[in-house]
């Protein structure tokens, strides 16, 4: 047993070494060897530490089962935070571990350095055990079934968040009305008071005229607003301080998890092109050659009728860095690339992409035939191929990924028609919404509200909405 | 590139996790949920039909729609989705067909998922239901049979001792002495059994009190009951007949169906076959008389006759019926009629019924498929103070 362990640590030592050689930036290391169904746990949780629900406990009883079946296995999970900590099955083989260890620091490079998650809380373990805390606590205040109730009815909304990097997340209701307030007059928002602030009054530009003095807010909000969670638990007027505060909270835990959604097929992708190229630095024998072997194409191996973002992801960076390294002569001639520069441009990738650019900048016409990918849909009864053309399999690829995979919803007004009722509107991009989900969430919304809630969408093209008002569902085209 | 002093340290640890039981508890709790649902739809459930035709062994799997989890996705069903063939796929080709053409929802969460749906199924064995079910029933109050007549004895094997026959020794037993007693002196295996490891089974005698039940189950086959008129009849006999199996050591069931004439049919027959004609119930009920006279005497047997129709009697017969009721009242321990009366109309059985006014008598009228269940709960319903078994 420590035996075992202290092989482990020679080997995360070497390849640790090798990843440096690489240049793999990642933070120190915190490896755990637990049992199947704490890894299990986590998988379902998203986190050792998280809350209590009863919709973890089913995913986690569903991951389990196919576990317990032979139909998948999970050999580690790995935690964006400083320190990193990565889960290992325990039971793995020495060179399985290998791999894993392998892939779990470039997916710690990956959390460290690209900008998506410039803004992730690295404490998050720490602060997922303390809303747990809370949220027990609220349970033993309020009652297991009221609290549950609510969180039921926020899980409904969780994805409707506003993850952009540069926008001011913690407005309260006051400033956040203000700020808007003053951006429909026209003004500027007061900037924060720093070293260099009077060098703004050089260029602004004083020359709006004052009949804007008068004019009040006549929608609310003022701009439609992105983050639903966000507005409704600042402006609902039926929530109480606990309910807001679990909103609150679950709020930063889906922002939190949001880098992750967006970069999926980018981070397996780079974890997988680290490890295989990780462990051929090592001296193996053949027998762990082919153990390597067999655990990697189970990790990387296309399946049919689904894409693995792992082999996507794995396949895109490889032809960067070939594409990088050799260049055409047109390419070199126009664009002035220099042969040689695959690995920096990798690099630079990592940094600077999510998975919508990666695969609208980099997936190119030789991949997708490589790949043999193509577009299907329902036609009939039937799963048909419909397309091949590679610009319409990028562009699916790339609006597949777009806010995470979910609708784009907004707060469109919350004062409809002056009743405090709430109109979300589906931005919506051609796909129809699934309206038997949509209106078993409404009551949920509703809950969230306290009024009545609409949500304006498109069916077959048609503008339409769907209102829930307490008691009855009602649609009607506009 | 890092600025801390240690940069790539690690450690590797191996906890003990056995205490974390989160997993398993939230699990608990969604079986839980899981299984509120289903009492909740413990009337339509019931009247499921791939219950009612089942053989009554198999699990079932329930679709429980409240507990997936609702939230704005794209209908996966009109959306495109990128795919990856062998590398000789055509515009075209079927790679999967909808095995229900229906549309249920689906989710279009992540790119690549398989064309497939996530609805969330429990299994439910039917024992598990008619645990649920059974839970809210009670036989009525009975008559006291005489028992003392028809006892019987068994053997129970029920305990465990150092001495007894050779044939009755109890291996497993007395190998797990010898493994504790070995284990206990320092040389742990199955080795050098002794006389002390021996353990034998013993058995108590044990006089089991004979308790029989028949179900008289009069159906009326006249053209004017539908299939869904016997759906719920049939529905209703299935869980009634459990129902007293669970009370009773032996059940038995004889149908008889009727139109102007009644006969006994087979269970294939009384619940399939349909024929025209007129109604007169009063047939049925001289039949079933006929029956409980010659084959089952009232004082060894609890009798159950319930009698299901539209109501569409011959106006005439009407009083000839309540009086054969009282008859049968006499030998039975209920008498129940049950009306399927899906449109509300008045019906000519009904309206002489409503006067009977015994306890041992009780009607319910089912309009619609759920309240099968409501039949079930007002016929066997638990009444205060308990009854006699």
């Amino acid at each position: 047993m420590t035996d075992e362990i202290r092989d482990l640590e020679y080997a995360i030592a070497e390849i640790m070494e090798i990843a440096n050689g690489f240049g793999l930036d990642y933070y120190p290391m915190r490896y755990e060897i637990c049992p199947s169904d704490i890894i299990y746990t986590f998988g379902a949780y998203g986190m050792p530490t998280r809350f209590s629900h009863w919709s973890f406990g089913k995913t986690f009883h569903k991951m389990k089962m196919q576990y317990d079946f032979g139909l998948s296995k999970i050999y580690e999970l790995v935690i964006n935070s400083n320190p990193c900590y990565a889960f290992l099955l325990d039971g793995n083989s020495l060179i399985q571990n290998k791999l894993i260890v392998a892939h779990v620091l470039a997916h710690c490079d990956f959390f460290k350095n690209n900008a998506r998650f410039s803004k992730s809380n690295r404490n998050m373990v720490e602060s997922m055990a303390a809303t747990a805390d809370r949220i027990s606590n609220y349970e033993m205040e309020y009652g297991t079934e009221a609290v549950e109730a609510f969180i039921d009815a926020v899980i409904a909304i969780q994805e409707h968040v506003d993850p952009q990097l540069i926008k001011p997340r913690h407005l309260d209701k006051q400033r956040y009305m203000e700020m808007k307030m003053r951006e429909q007059r026209g003004e500027k928002a007061p900037r924060p008071e720093g070293h260099y602030d009077d060098l703004w009054s050089l260029d602004d530009v004083q020359a709006e005229e004052a009949p804007t003095e008068g004019i009040q807010v006549h929608h609310f909000p003022p701009e439609p607003e992105k983050d639903v969670m966000w507005f409704i638990q600042e402006f609902s007027e039926v929530l109480t301080d606990w309910q807001r505060d679990i909103m609150s909270m679950m709020r930063e835990e889906m922002l939190y998890f949001w880098p992750q959604m967006e970069t999926k097929i980018m981070n397996e992708g780079w974890a997988s092109y680290w490890h295989q190229r990780i462990i051929r630095e090592l001296d193996l024998n053949s027998e762990d050659t082919i153990e390597f072997a067999k655990l990697n194409s189970s990790v990387v191996q296309p399946s049919k009728q689904s894409l693995n973002p792992y082999y996507l992801g794995l396949k895109i960076f490889e032809d960067i860095e070939r594409r990088w390294d050799n260049p055409t002569r047109e390419e070199q001639e126009r664009w002035g690339r220099k042969p040689g520069q695959g690995r920096a441009k990798m690099f630079e990738v990592r940094e600077f992409d999510s998975d919508t650019s990666f695969i609208r900048n980099y997936m190119t016409k030789q991949l997708t035939e490589d790949l043999d990918l193509y577009v299907f849909e329902k036609k009939g009864p039937d799963w048909k191929i419909t397309d091949k053309s590679w610009e319409n399999i990028r562009d699916q690829l790339v609006f597949s990924r777009v806010n995470g995979g979910s609708p784009y919803l907004v707060v469109q007004d919350a004062d409809y028609l002056r009743t405090g009722e709430l109109v979300l509107k589906h931005q919506y991009e051609g796909i129809e919404l699934d309206l038997k989900y949509m209106e078993r969430t409404l009551p949920y919304l509703y809950r969230l509200w306290g009024r009545t809630v609409h949500v304006e969408t498109r069916v077959e093209d048609k503008p339409i909405w769907f209102t829930y008002d307490g008691k009855k569902h009602h649609r009607k085209f506009l | 590139m890092s600025n801390s002093h240690q940069p790539y340290s690690f450690v590797v640890s191996k906890e003990d996790w056995s205490l974390h039981r989160k997993g398993y508890q939230d699990q608990q709790r969604h079986q839980q949920k899981v299984k509120d649902v289903i009492k909740q739809n413990l009337p339509d459930l019931i009247t499921e039909e791939n219950i009612i035709m089942s053989d009554g062994k198999q699990i079932i799997k329930v679709p429980i729609r409240s507990l997936d989890e609702y939230r704005f996705v794209y209908n996966y069903q009109k959306q495109k989705h990128v795919g990856q063939g062998n590398g000789d796929s055509q515009v075209g080709d079927v790679i999967g067909r909808d095995p229900s053409a229906s549309q249920k929802p689906g989710k279009g969460e992540k790119a690549g998922d398989q064309p497939g749906h996530d609805i969330v199924e429990a299994e439910v064995s039917i024992e598990e239901l008619e645990d649920m079910l059974f839970a809210e029933l009670e036989l009525p109050d009975l008559k006291q049979k005489d028992k003392d007549l028809i006892e019987t004895h068994t053997v129970v094997f029920n305990d465990i001792r150092k001495k007894g026959m050779q044939s009755n020794i109890d291996k497993k037993r007395t190998i797990l002495e010898n493994l504790r007693r070995n284990a206990t002196t320092g040389t742990p295996g199955i080795h050098h059994i002794s006389p002390d490891d021996l353990r034998y089974k013993t058995w108590e005698d044990k006089i089991i009190p004979q308790s029989n039940a028949v179900i008289i189950a009069m159906m009326d086959t006249s053209g004017s009951m539908g299939s869904f008129e016997k759906y719920c009849a049939r529905s209703f006999f299935f869980w009634m007949t459990r129902f007293l199996r669970r009370q009773y050591e032996k059940v038995e069931i004889v149908f008889l169906a009727h139109h102007t004439e009644a006969k006994e049919v087979t269970e294939e027959e009384f619940f399939t076959r349909g024929e025209s004609g007129g109604t007169i119930c009063s047939s049925v009920y001289m039949k079933a008389l006929d029956i409980i006279d010659r084959r089952y005497p009232p004082s060894s047997y609890n009798i159950y006759p319930f009698h299901f129709s539209d109501g569409d009697n011959l106006t005439s017969d009407n009083e000839r019926c309540v009086k054969l009721i009282g008859e049968l009242m006499k030998r039975s321990n209920m008498f129940g009629y049950g009306e399927v009366n899906q449109y509300n109309r008045s019906s000519t059985l009904m309206s002489a019924y409503r006067h009977i006014k015994m306890d041992q008598f009780m009607y319910y009228v089912i309009k619609e498929k759920g309240e099968v269940y409501k039949a079930l709960r007002s016929f066997f319903q638990k009444r205060e103070g308990g009854s006699v078994r």
